[in-house]
């Protein structure tokens, strides 16, 4: 089987299976090229998209082994092993753990530095066999392919003579600059482990993280919470030591399939009362849309938290209260593990004087900084309506003057006859912006019945030859 | 549907009769008369006994579909009063934004109602606004909580309002009602207003004047009910004050030219999309 891609104009092999392998087919080639050369060919489309997805949910599956685990697009993940091979009985056991739970053909290996994994993951003798851990020899006997250069590049050292990074290593590296530039020698000193260097993890690990893992798969969904509980306790202790408090917590519940299911809840205020916690956790549960399965049993429950804060410790009140602001914050908590984020929201101004851009909202959990801006009011009676149409609605208008206060205008094919009016104030389009916006003339209206509206002539007269055409903006308390 | 389960009520043992139960279950008749929400209008709290009841449920309607933006002032209004600078949370069902536009947060400003205190949850049903509601009515730090539904909703029954006024006797927070699109209905509110514009006083040059509202009060717990204020916002006091006419002691609606006399109607709302 071989998987291809359109690339200019032709058909070229992106993937080969290992059969279509040892037959001789090879990434690169055209279709036809290898179509000629066997015959029962199975031929599908790349999904670049799909391969990236998969990594993705690759890398979630392997924070089982470790917590930092870096993607290396496009078909590698760069696990951290540091410190966590001691729970698998030695990096062999973490190897054969890898393999058993992952169920695919990996090439893998482990070395001192992520470069060196790498590079005999991907060059190294005999990739689908164990190889020894990534000694100076193995290292040294890479092809110099492995420093992954542009191909002039690797050409070039090849034809000078230079087969392995041990030719290279033999060199003085000033040579190797001078003649390719900063990139391969730096490359190569990563190889040899002269130079060492960290992954960036695919997801950051916060301070706090507490788990359990179970010898029995858990089969009952509804003991989840029962265990949350007892995590969340754990945590917020955890976090009580530290001084600090979460501002997210996220579980995730491993399935023993594989299926990796997060729930994450969010506090407006850093967090460690693990009461409150639980009944976030209980609310978010409750809304889910898809609700938690646990499939062939859930085996390990993690707890972390995705984002921490200092949280000094309060005294509680002597009337037993925690005051105002806490209760309205944890509210504001619980409404938004209930409905979500983008529908609990505040108003924030905005330096505009285009009216529908005046103001905006922002998720109410954000803190109150980010809305610095204070609301103004003019005195006298109110210039601003208090609701306002987005789009604005259409009406027809009748004025004595074309462009004076309208008489009567109607809106919603209702009639109104204007008895109290005022404008014109003209609000000038934003000349920065490109979009053709028009001068608008606000004029406040007031009909025979009371009712008070806000409303702009789009456009001035005589500037275009269309007479401009009206809108209902708003409506005045 | 299912609906949260409202208050946790400490169920004595099975073995007390079942009276005893019951009357554990029951709630104070006539909650704490403290702090009632008051207009600064010494008539109209007169009237009302020296206002309204801090906590309890409060109905708004919009007489007309032409009065929604009057009913939402009164109410934000009240809510301002109520509050005493303290958050108001206001829950409005998405539906809204079309029919009767979007909140403007300038023009709350602009009636002294600082849009900084308000927290603003949008929820997509009506099922989802009483919910909303019924959480929040159950804080005890809020100022007010405004709740904001769309058209006859068959939901909000004597059940819901009976659930938001004890959780409301309970926080002490007041709760408004307010209904656009609706024609008031018997309830459990402690009280139930109908407002409509009225025609402002008009400043030099024939502008517009100040916020100006018929607010008729269809019901009253415990008081008189069935009369009308002609009311105007005095922005610099941050208080209710007469216009135009004292207090009536019966309905009196205003016959403005060019419209027949009589209650106006509720409009026929339609909803379409």
């Amino acid at each position: 089987m071989v998987l291809v891609e359109r690339a200019r104009g032709t058909r070229r092999v992106f993937a080969v299976d290992r059969r279509a392998a040892a037959l001789g087919a090879a990434p690169g080639q055209t279709l036809a090229e290898v179509q000629a050369r066997i015959a029962p060919l199975a031929v599908l489309a790349a999904d670049r998209e799909a391969d990236a997805a998969f990594l993705t949910w690759l890398a979630g599956r392997c924070e089982r082994f470790t917590p930092l685990v870096a993607l290396a697009p496009p078909d590698g993940l760069m696990l951290d092993i540091t410190g966590c091979a001691h729970l698998f009985h030695g990096e062999a056991g973490l190897r054969a753990a890898l393999h058993g739970r992952l169920g695919l053909s990996l090439r893998d290996s482990i070395a001192g530095t992520p470069d060196a994994a790498r590079a005999l993951a991907r060059f190294g003798p005999s990739h689908l066999e164990a190889p020894r851990f990534g000694p100076a020899e193995d290292v040294a006997a890479l092809p110099v392919a492995a420093l992954e250069a542009e191909p002039a590049t690797t050409r070039a050292l090849l034809r000078a003579g230079l087969k392995t990074i041990g030719d290279l290593a033999a060199r003085p590296a000033g040579a190797l600059t001078a003649r390719f530039g900063a990139g391969p020698a730096r490359r190569l000193a990563r190889i040899l482990g002269w130079e060492d260097t960290r992954i960036v993890p695919h997801r950051l690990p916060d301070g706090c993280t507490v788990e359990r893992h179970f010898p029995e798969p858990l089969v009952q969904a509804q003991a989840v919470e029962a265990v949350l509980a007892e995590l969340i306790t754990a945590l917020t202790t955890l976090l009580a030591q530290r001084g600090a408090g979460g501002r997210g917590f996220e579980a995730s519940l491993f399935r023993s399939d594989g299926k990796l299911r997060r729930i994450l809840v969010e506090t407006g205020r850093p967090s460690r009362d693990a009461g409150a916690i639980l009944r976030l956790f209980a609310l978010r549960i409750a809304a889910l849309n898809e609700p938690i399965d646990a499939g062939f049993g859930i085996e390990t429950v993690r707890l972390a938290t995705t984002h921490t804060e200092t949280l000094a410790p309060l005294q509680p009140e002597l009337d037993g209260g925690s005051g105002e602001g806490t209760e309205v914050a944890e509210l504001i908590d619980r409404l938004v593990a209930r409905l979500g984020r983008d529908r609990v929201l505040r108003f924030a101004a905005r330096d505009s004087h285009i009216p529908e851009r005046a103001a905006r909202v922002v998720p109410a959990q954000l803190p109150s900084a980010l809305a610095a801006r204070a609301w103004t009011a003019p005195p006298g009676p109110p210039a601003r309506p208090l609701r306002l149409f987005d789009p604005p609605e259409p009406i027809e208008t009748l004025a004595e003057v074309p462009d004076g206060t309208p008489l009567r205008f109607r809106w919603r094919r209702a009639l109104h006859e204007v008895a109290r009016a005022e404008g014109p104030e003209r609000i000038a389009p934003e000349w920065w912006r490109t979009a053709g916006e028009a001068t608008r003339d606000y004029y406040r209206l007031e009909d025979r019945e009371g009712r008070r509206f806000w409303v702009f002539r789009d456009g001035l007269h005589g500037v275009d030859g269309a007479a401009p055409c009206w809108f209902l903006h708003g409506l005045f308390a | 549907m299912p609906y949260p389960p409202p208050l946790p009520v400490p169920l004595p043992a099975k073995a007390l009769p079942f009276r005893q139960r019951l009357a554990a279950l029951a709630r104070p008749a006539a909650p704490v008369r403290q702090g009632a929400i008051t207009f600064g209008l010494a008539e109209l709290d007169g009237w009302l006994g020296g206002g309204l009841l801090r906590g309890a449920l409060h109905e708004v309607f919009a007489a007309g579909q032409a009065d929604v933006a009057a009913a939402t002032g009164f109410a934000a209004l009240l809510a301002l009063r109520a509050a005493r600078q303290r958050r108001i949370l206001w829950v409005r069902q998405d539906f809204l934004d079309g029919p009767t536009g979007q909140l403007h947060p300038p023009g709350l400003a602009a009636l002294g109602l600082n849009p900084a205190l308000v927290v603003l949850v949008r929820a997509g049903d009506v099922m989802g606004v009483l919910r909303a509601a019924g959480e929040a009515a159950r804080c005890g730090g809020l100022g007010a909580v405004l709740v904001e539904p769309w058209g006859e909703a068959p939901q909000i029954d004597h059940t819901a309002g009976r659930r938001l006024s004890l959780a409301a006797a309970e926080s002490g927070v007041p709760v408004l009602m307010l209904r656009v699109a609706a024609t008031p209905t018997a309830s459990v509110a402690a009280s139930r207003w109908s407002v409509e514009a009225l025609p402002s006083r008009p400043l030099p040059a024939n502008a517009p004047g100040p916020p100006a509202f018929t607010a008729s009060l269809l019901r009253h717990r415990g008081g008189a009910a069935g009369a009308t204020w002609h009311l105007e916002w005095d922005h610099d006091r941050h208080c209710f004050q007469s216009y135009d006419a004292a207090p009536l002691p019966r309905a009196v609606v205003p016959v403005p030219a060019g419209r027949a006399a009589g209650p106006a109607p509720a409009g026929s709302w339609r909803r379409a999309g």
